[in-house]
């Protein structure tokens, strides 16, 4: 067991691209923390420089303390589920569990001690003595996990462990991997670009984007307190709406203008976001999750209106794409003061099934206990 | 097979080519076949009977053809494999990521591209006799003086391994580029696994580049014995079958029997031994082969 800690690890690659910009993170001794980005932010590039298939550029990986920049993939002991699993397809799934150990020349009494006991954990007995190709995709899924926990190896890495399977599948081996990481308690570093994978899998999750750290926070922390506007729209699905507003004071009190709305903000936003009371007449994105937009009845204080652009039903929940007279900004925006990207539309969920058509108007109200205020650069205010 | 409104013209198309097959190989060999149950002799009076197998009861009795099958074996018990562990060499050597690769690639594959009559001009010149013959000087060099020079291609012991040094010079390059592409097509993604499972190096080699890299093996391995069994150009050109029959191969007694001494019956039973024997190597290896489909 041993934590993993990145210190200022930047990676260059010989054309100059910059693919990890001094990331500091720590994967503390026995957590299993969740590495979520989009596509080409530089989660995978981080989670093999750990294993040592890639070199770091500048700063220093640890592990368990010890500086590991120098040491070969194959003496760091760590244990690693690949994305497409990275059997041996001419050995049997016997032979891909023992590797590891016959690699580490253990006797053979002990092998054979210890793959019988993961194959049984892992319910693969059954397949011992198949080649790779014989089993279907969440039976080899089963066996990467098998050849990385056969060994005591330091901490676990998965590289998109479940994104080769069916949808049902990778629910099912979710739950299954937190499980046996729960009850192993070995150290693992988690990549993903899924956020829901992130959200339901992570003890603790790292956002990456552009090989800059974002946020490093619990699930429901990143979900109700995003620290940029970036972690906003990634978390969360459909992510945050983010409206253009203004700040300002009502009789002493902050007042959110929104549109034609002045909001009182409630004391719960206003104790998450204490820089407010010395921003009056700052424009600010006020982002909002599609699920704190619901119908407003006739007699409501506030209420928007919007026309239907497209709706999606879901059965258990309806995603409306709105239309209204309020600015939107992009959550992957740069410059969301400049941005002058089409406005996308404003997201909605309503539980349940609703008859709305394209073109529908309807009147919106607001959830206000849960708004997130980012100043115009796009940073949470403090 | 089942046969749709397709099939006449699927059929009509493919008669040039049939018909190329039928006049250029089949009919040849069936008639070769049947000439080697006769005594057709070029130029002799006397009429063709049928004899039945004493044309193959002659050549097995024929110490020249025995020895003929013998140094075929021997040529390719000692040229394959090691042909095969070179091209294995240079094409793990070559799969490196280094600059430079490209040039030695089309180096090592130069011999092939030559014809083997010239190299083997080339190479009657490297084995000249005497103390100034390139190879002779060589290898007085490398033993500080100790070598004493050999005619080497009229040496009974060296003629032969003189031809195989040859032969393996010149066949590697084809090998090395098959083994090449079947290096190639292993997937990263084993080497990164194998060493996160801690194997090193030579670990890696033995527990995923060989095992990986099986049928390309069988592929080459076979392929040069059947041109081991069809050795002549070498011989034909550097040593006549000589000193003594040292070099004499199969292909070489077969031409030797119907161009030189016009006994085309004894040379179609040689044919259809030598046939016999691709035969059975290329069911071996079809054999092999599938085992691994199997497995994998």
């Amino acid at each position: 067991m041993a934590s993993i800690i990145f210190d200022n690890v930047s990676k260059t690659y010989s054309d100059g691209v910059d693919v990890i910009r001094q990331l500091c993170l720590t994967v503390e001794d026995g957590e299993l923390l969740v590495l979520v980005g989009p596509s080409g932010c530089g989660k995978s590039t981080a989670l093999r420089m750990v294993a040592g298939l890639e070199a770091i550029s500048a700063g220093e990986i640890r592990l368990d303390g010890q500086v590991v920049n120098g040491i070969p993939a194959q003496r760091r002991n760590l244990a690693m589920v690949f994305q497409n699993y990275a059997l041996y397809p001419h050995m049997s799934v016997r032979r891909n569990l023992e590797f590891p150990l016959r690699m580490r020349k253990l006797p053979g009494r002990e092998i054979k001690r210890r793959v019988e006991r993961i194959a049984e954990m892992l319910d693969l007995t059954a397949l011992l003595e198949r080649k790779p190709k014989a089993l279907s995709g969440g039976q080899r899924q089963r066996v990467a996990m098998g050849r990385a926990i056969v060994r005591d190896a330091d901490a676990f890495l998965m590289d998109e462990p479940l994104s080769n399977l069916d949808a049902k599948l990778r629910v099912q081996i979710r739950t299954e991997i937190a499980t046996l990481q729960t009850r192993l308690g070995v150290t693992t570093l988690y990549v993903t670009h899924d956020q829901v994978e992130a959200m339901t899998l992570g003890q603790r999750v790292a956002v990456l984007r552009e090989g800059r750290l974002q946020q490093v926070a619990p699930p429901g922390e990143l979900y109700r307190r995003p620290a940029n506007i970036f972690v906003a729209g990634f978390i969360g699905s459909p992510g945050m709406n983010l409206l253009r507003g203004t700040m300002e004071e009502k009789d002493g009190n902050p007042v959110l203008r929104l549109g034609p709305n002045r909001l009182i903000l409630p004391e719960q936003v206003l104790t998450e976001h204490p820089g407010l009371q010395t921003r009056p007449g700052e424009s600010l994105l006020i982002g909002i999750r599609p699920e704190a937009i619901r119908l407003a009845d006739d007699l409501a204080e506030h209420s928007l209106p919007a026309r239907v652009h497209a709706v999606e039903s879901l059965g258990h929940e309806t995603i409306l794409h709105l239309a209204t007279d309020l600015a939107s900004i992009a959550s992957d925006a740069t410059d969301p003061a400049a941005s002058t990207d089409p406005a996308p539309p404003l997201i909605a969920v309503l539980p349940g099934q609703h008859r709305f058509r394209p073109g529908d108007t309807l009147q919106l109200g607001i959830d206000i206990d849960g708004l997130r205020l980012f100043d115009m650069s796009g940073n949470a205010v403090g | 097979m089942q046969a749709s409104d397709q099939t006449p013209t699927a059929l009509m198309l493919a008669i040039p080519a049939l018909l190329g097959l039928a006049l250029f190989i089949l009919l040849p060999f069936l008639t070769a076949l049947a000439l080697a149950f006769t005594d057709l002799r070029l130029g002799s009076p006397l009429p063709v009977e049928l004899v039945g197998l004493e044309q193959f009861r002659r050549i097995f009795s024929d110490a020249d053809f025995l020895r003929a099958l013998a140094n075929n074996l021997l040529f390719a018990a000692v040229v394959v494999p090691l042909q095969t562990a070179l091209a294995l060499a240079l094409a793990l050597l070559l799969n490196q990521r280094l600059r430079g690769t490209v040039v030695f690639r089309t180096l090592f594959f130069m011999p092939v591209v030559f014809p083997m009559s010239l190299v083997a001009v080339i190479w009657t010149l490297i084995y000249a006799p005497g103390p100034n013959g390139m190879m002779n000087a060589l290898l007085t060099l490398l033993s500080f003086g100790y070598w004493e020079a050999h005619d080497f291609l009229r040496d009974p012991v060296l003629a032969l391994p003189a031809i195989m040094l040859l032969s393996i010079w010149q066949g590697s390059g084809f090998q090395m580029v098959i083994l090449l592409a079947g290096l190639q097509s292993i997937p990263q993604e084993l080497y990164e696994g194998a060493a996160m499972d801690g194997a090193g190096r030579r670990q890696q080699l033995f527990h995923i580049t060989l095992p990986q890299l099986r049928n390309p093996l069988i592929f080459v391995m076979l392929v040069t014995t059947i041109l081991a069994f069809r050795l002549f150009d070498q011989v034909q050109i550097m040593t006549r079958g000589g000193p003594d029959n040292a070099t004499t191969t199969v292909m070489y007694e077969t031409v030797e029997a119907v161009f030189t001494r016009q006994q085309v019956a004894r040379a179609c039973a040689m044919a259809v031994v030598f046939f016999l024997l691709v035969l059975a190597i290329t069911w071996l290896q079809r054999r092999l082969v599938r085992q691994q489909r199997e497995v994998t």
